[in-house]
């Protein structure tokens, strides 16, 4: 009979999960879990090279058994966009947060959107900037407090950056959706999102883009029991979960 | 002997890269280098190569550094303001130990400045226009089969020292059109890129790598091993001194017994040139000294000449940025002079440093 992995790391990580690097209740492990699990069962992680930029989500270089590069803050989807054209072959993911890709990368997004380049962005959107203390970022809430919006996002400061709704209408992607894991059946759903995204890649269709939204307990000075309940209650009904784009032709 | 064409600097910045096996160029137009960009996106496809027009000069040398990261010979190219916006990206390239070779055709500034040539982006280009005090080769070649030759050269030596290079010509170099002999030029063996990735399962031990611009605080297995900050500090200071011993390049031209000396690189060389020889034929003992690189600088044959006596006129169109270089040399021995863009012989920015400026020039200093 054959044996059926049913818990445990993924073949990806090389690294214990008591060794690593988040903060306790970030959700940054369980979200690469689900892309190393989705690359493992792809059998292609020999051929995967990982992209990533400086900002929380840095520790994925550590833990992963892939070749990795690791670029400037912002800078990753430019990065992914060279690795790909030259390793034409690879899947080629790139990591980055929401200030990766809504604010100082949203051009380099954009534009290798535009030019549907073939890899897979993946944003994990915990609606502020994490790494450098929780200051406003393009995709934090109305009223949330943040450490450059004490009083909470007011107008005046703008309005939550709706990144796989904005990309969906470029004509060069092939797959957009927004994921959350803060369910047993919101994680399945995503790890669905991802590998159809993979699989966009894979078949050469288009760009393709998975934002996740994620806890970060720390950041937001909560519990982690407190941070899925935000999640559910604030995030999901402002930035609702799903597929925005799915095609096979770009035409 | 090699095909011969009539091409200008632009274009023979794509040939050398051609000839160095370049595999992908990354660009994004900008006055007055525009002719490189179009010249890799008609003869880099064609032949499976890797053309991308990119969004930004952001885009380019971001782009650049992850094509780079798979071990190909890959490049970009710009002018003054994109070059401001490589700056960033020069310094990330330099921590990652990146080999990649940037073109720089200078136009004038700051700012917009102007669409056409100038020599103002000397002293961001030798003493680092990014964060952190990085160093990098610069080349600057003074024609057309120079143009396409030392990018060639600058392909090996980003090679050899796992490290970017520039090659920085000017508007004028850029637009000319000389007789050009392509040629593929052999350097020796370079240093195998076994830090380059290829996906796990390509890789000859099975190993993974990391490629990083964040070394020295991030690991990045197997190579290079760095455990902490310091040791990028020892390395990269190690292999900026072996720069400085091993890559000095400068051509002298007459100046054994001269009196004055001419310091330029560029299009101000070839009109130095010509007012030298005008210069020579009255009488007038003046040689020349021109940085076939400006980092690193010559800076010993200027000294042994301030040594000697002999003064110092630096030509270039900008409001002095060599001459800061020439003065370090001259070590305060020595009398430098600028003649500088204030001397350009039209007040629009079609104006440049003539030939016969600068014989006045001379004339002036050796009559004093």
């Amino acid at each position: 009979m054959k044996k059926k992995l049913v818990s445990g790391l993924p073949k990806l990580w090389v690294r214990h999960p008591a060794e690593r690097l988040e903060c306790p209740g970030c959700q940054y492990p369980i979200i690469t879990r689900i892309v190393y699990d989705v690359i493992d069962e792809l059998g292609i992680e020999g051929n995967t090279i990982l992209v990533n930029s400086s900002a929380c989500g840095f520790a994925v270089i550590l833990t992963t058994s892939t070749d990795c590069v690791h670029a400037n803050h912002g800078q990753g989807i430019d990065a992914a966009c060279g690795v790909k054209a030259l390793l034409p072959d690879s899947l080629v993911v790139c990591f980055g947060g929401d200030g990766d890709v809504a604010a100082i990368g949203a051009g380099a997004f954009v534009n290798a959107a535009q030019r549907a380049d073939k890899f897979t962005v993946i944003m994990v959107n915990n609606g502020h900037f994490a790494m450098t203390g929780g200051q406003l970022a393009p995709t934090t809430l109305m009223g949330q407090i943040t450490t450059t919006t004490p009083e909470g996002r007011g107008p005046n400061m703008g309005y939550p950056a709706r990144m796989p709704e904005m990309i969906a209408t470029v004509q060069g992607v092939a797959y957009s959706a927004r994921g959350a894991a803060n369910t047993p059946a919101n994680y399945l759903k995503t790890r669905k999102y991802v590998k159809t995204a993979f699989e966009k890649q894979l078949d050469n269709i288009g760009f393709s883009f998975v934002e996740f939204l994620s806890a970060c307990p720390t950041g937001w000075r909560m519990t982690p029991q407190e941070s899925i309940r935000w999640i559910e209650e604030k995030m999901i009904p402002a930035l609702p979960l799903g597929e925005f784009k799915n095609v096979d032709r770009l035409d | 002997m090699g095909e011969r064409l009539f091409v200008i600097g632009n274009e023979a910045i794509g040939w050398g890269a051609l000839n160095a096996g370049c595999d992908a160029y990354i660009g994004y137009p900008i006055t007055p280098q525009n002719e490189t960009t179009e010249w890799f996106a008609g003869e880099f496809p064609k032949r499976g190569k890797v053309f991308i027009q990119s969004q930004s000069e952001v885009g380019s040398i971001n782009i650049l550094f992850g094509a780079v990261a798979t071990g190909h010979r890959a490049m970009t190219s710009t002018s003054g303001p994109g070059w401001g916006l490589m700056q960033e990206g020069m310094s990330h390239l330099s921590n990652g130990e990146m080999p990649c070779i940037i073109s720089l055709v200078q136009r004038g500034g700051p700012g917009a400045g102007t669409t056409r040539h100038g020599q103002m982006d000397y002293l961001s280009a030798t003493w680092g226009g990014g964060n952190g005090g990085y160093k990098n080769i610069v080349l600057t070649p003074a024609s057309v089969q120079e143009t396409h030759d030392f990018v060639q050269l600058a392909f090996y030596l980003a090679d050899k020292y796992r490290n970017p290079v520039i090659v920085m010509t000017d508007g004028l170099l850029g637009q000319m059109a000389e007789p050009l002999e392509l040629k593929v030029l052999d350097f020796g063996p370079v240093p195998e890129k076994d830090w380059a990735v290829r996906g796990r399962a390509n890789q000859p031990d099975g190993i993974r790598r990391v490629v990083n611009v964040m070394q020295g605080l991030i690991p990045s297995p197997p190579h290079p091993p760095y455990t902490g900050f310091s040791d990028l500090l020892k390395v990269l200071n190690e292999k900026y001194e072996r720069m400085k011993e091993s890559e000095v390049r400068y051509e002298t031209y007459l100046i054994d017994d001269a009196d004055l000396i001419i310091v330029a690189y560029g299009y101000t060389a070839r009109v130095s040139k010509e007012a030298l020889k005008a210069a020579r034929k009255d009488g007038f003992r003046v040689g020349m000294i021109r940085p076939l690189a400006v980092w690193p600088f010559p800076y010993q044959i200027v000294r042994e000449m301030a040594s000697k006596g002999c003064r110092f006129l630096v030509v270039e169109d900008s409001l002095g940025q060599l001459v800061e270089d020439v003065r370090i040399g001259a070590q305060g021995k020595a009398d430098v002079h600028l003649l500088g863009a204030l001397a350009r012989h039209d007040p629009g920015d079609g104006g440049m440093i003539l030939p016969d400026t600068v014989i006045n020039e001379i004339y002036r200093l050796m009559n004093r």
